[in-house]
């Protein structure tokens, strides 16, 4: 059994918060030039130069990539073996949150009521916290904030398990030419597949904690995320959507058993602003 | 790539029927900032028989909103927000003689329409490159709406701030003349 005060969580999330939104991770930096290298559209080169520079000046000058430094998400996984001592964990998630946001100089981008009631909180929480209860005695967390460029452009449709792979395929591959431009391509596409409704876009908001390019354990499916990501690169939207071979960087697929009647399938794109960032806290003993 | 053209605002109709889709282009001058909230607001103002916060006439509006400006920055990271929110309000800003929207991604046939019937330009910046912009801004000052935070109207002084023309007055649209010249099958 190990105990995890609440103090060194919130320490942790604002740490996270600033360090994901300034640092850009390697394997998204060696993506850009990856692409860079493969696109044949001058200007779509000419893209990925600036945003090779851009990652540089955010690191170097501790300042955000991007102005939309996004809606915090968490994934934490909590050992069984942990007990957390303080306050809440949500409450100290979200207190996190609250400070990195405000030290750090990131945007708050959160609105009280979706609909009737659209004022900023004024700190970018409530932050959206999805928890997961796993062996051991350590507490892990990620923060991904996302940027809502990306995330409006996602889908998620219940498909018929008579549609088999060629519609998944074909879904995702829509989604993204209907994004076209407005997801600040070069993209990375999360795919969901299986669960539920809800596990679905889990699953697929889940797949873009992967680093850029690490495909899914399964050789079968690490082929669809080959096809797919040829398939989405021949439809010439492009860095920026100017036009180009590289719209998406990778594919990333995730999958669950589902029920007899359905095949659901989620897209979550992300942007070239991939973010994400992890710790894990060990605690002391109990 | 071609050379880039410098371009000092305003944005007057004469610079404007210079420009074609895909000429890569350095903005020089004054430009205004507004996105979602304060379009709203400025569109329900002029139906009230208000005044605007600003003359748009051969003005350029930045859709953005920054991040906050750490202490000795003039402003945060300032790249472009996505402009197809903006679609149900633009039109009638150009009708009054805006001539530029810069910001990122596709627009709607009613706002193509209209850039068409009054002579606007539709620029791309680079999405994403918000600290990479933010060093072209070189002045900026909240003129109105300061309780939108990160939305409030700001104006802003900007140099060879880099930018595409991505539709033109004419309508042509780098975004589908790209799209068709590398689109595959």
């Amino acid at each position: 059994m190990k105990i995890i005060h609440t103090d060194e969580i919130i320490a942790a999330v604002e740490k996270l918060c600033m360090d994901a939104n300034y640092f850009l991770g390697e394997d998204m930096l060696q993506a850009f030039h990856t692409a860079q290298a493969a696109e044949q559209s001058p200007l779509g080169q000419n893209v990925l130069g600036i945003l090779i520079e851009n990652a540089d000046i955010a690191k170097t000058e501790q300042v955000p990539m991007c102005q939309d430094t996004g809606m915090a998400v968490i994934f934490a996984e909590l050992g069984q073996e942990v007990q957390v001592t303080g306050m809440s964990l949500t409450e100290a998630l979200n207190q996190g949150v609250r400070q990195g946001y405000a030290k750090g100089y990131l945007r708050k981008s959160i609105v009280k009521d979706p609909t009737l009631h659209r004022d900023n909180t004024g700190d970018n929480t409530p932050t959206v916290i999805h928890y997961d209860i796993v062996p051991g005695d350590q507490l892990k967390i990620t923060v991904a904030p996302k940027g809502f460029g990306s995330e409006n452009m996602g889908a998620l449709k219940m498909c018929k398990p008579s549609d088999g792979l060629e519609g998944v395929i074909n879904f995702v591959v829509e989604t993204v030419d209907k994004a076209g431009a407005n997801p600040c391509p070069p993209i990375i596409v999360g795919v969901g597949v299986g669960g539920d409704m809800e596990k679905a876009a889990i699953l697929a908001k889940h797949s873009l904690l992967r680093e850029a390019g690490e495909h899914n354990a399964d050789p079968e499916w690490q082929k669809v995320e080959a096809e797919i990501l040829r398939r989405v690169n021949q439809l010439g939207i492009g860095p920026q959507g100017f036009g180009g071979t590289q719209t998406a960087l990778a594919v990333h697929i995730e999958t669950f058993p589902t029920h007899i009647a359905g095949m659901p399938v989620a897209v979550n794109i992300n942007c070239h602003a991939a973010r994400h960032k992890e710790v894990v806290l060990t605690g002391r003993d109990a | 790539m071609a050379a880039e053209i410098l371009l000092q605002t305003p944005l007057t109709q004469a610079k404007v029927a210079q420009l074609k889709a895909g000429d890569a282009v350095l903005i020089s001058g004054t430009i205004y900032t507004g996105r979602d909230a304060a379009h709203k607001k400025m569109v329900d103002a002029l139906a009230q028989g208000q005044e605007l916060p600003f003359d748009v006439k051969d003005q350029i509006i930045y859709y953005v909103g920054p991040s906050p400006a750490k202490p000795g920055q003039v402003i945060g990271s300032a790249g472009p927000t996505t402009s197809y929110r903006m679609d149900a309000y633009a039109p009638k800003l150009i009708e009054l003689g805006l001539s530029g929207m810069l910001g990122k991604g596709w627009r709607s046939p009613e706002v193509i329409e209209a850039m068409q019937a009054h002579g606007a330009i539709y620029f791309a910046a680079i999405g994403g490159a918000g600290a990479y912009i933010a060093r072209c801004i070189k002045e900026a000052e909240v003129i109105a709406y300061p309780e939108l935070g990160p939305e409030a109207v700001r104006k802003l002084r900007v140099e060879n701030l880099p930018a595409i023309v991505a539709i033109d007055a004419s309508g042509k649209s780098i975004y589908a003349e790209g799209k068709a010249r590398y689109q595959q099958n």
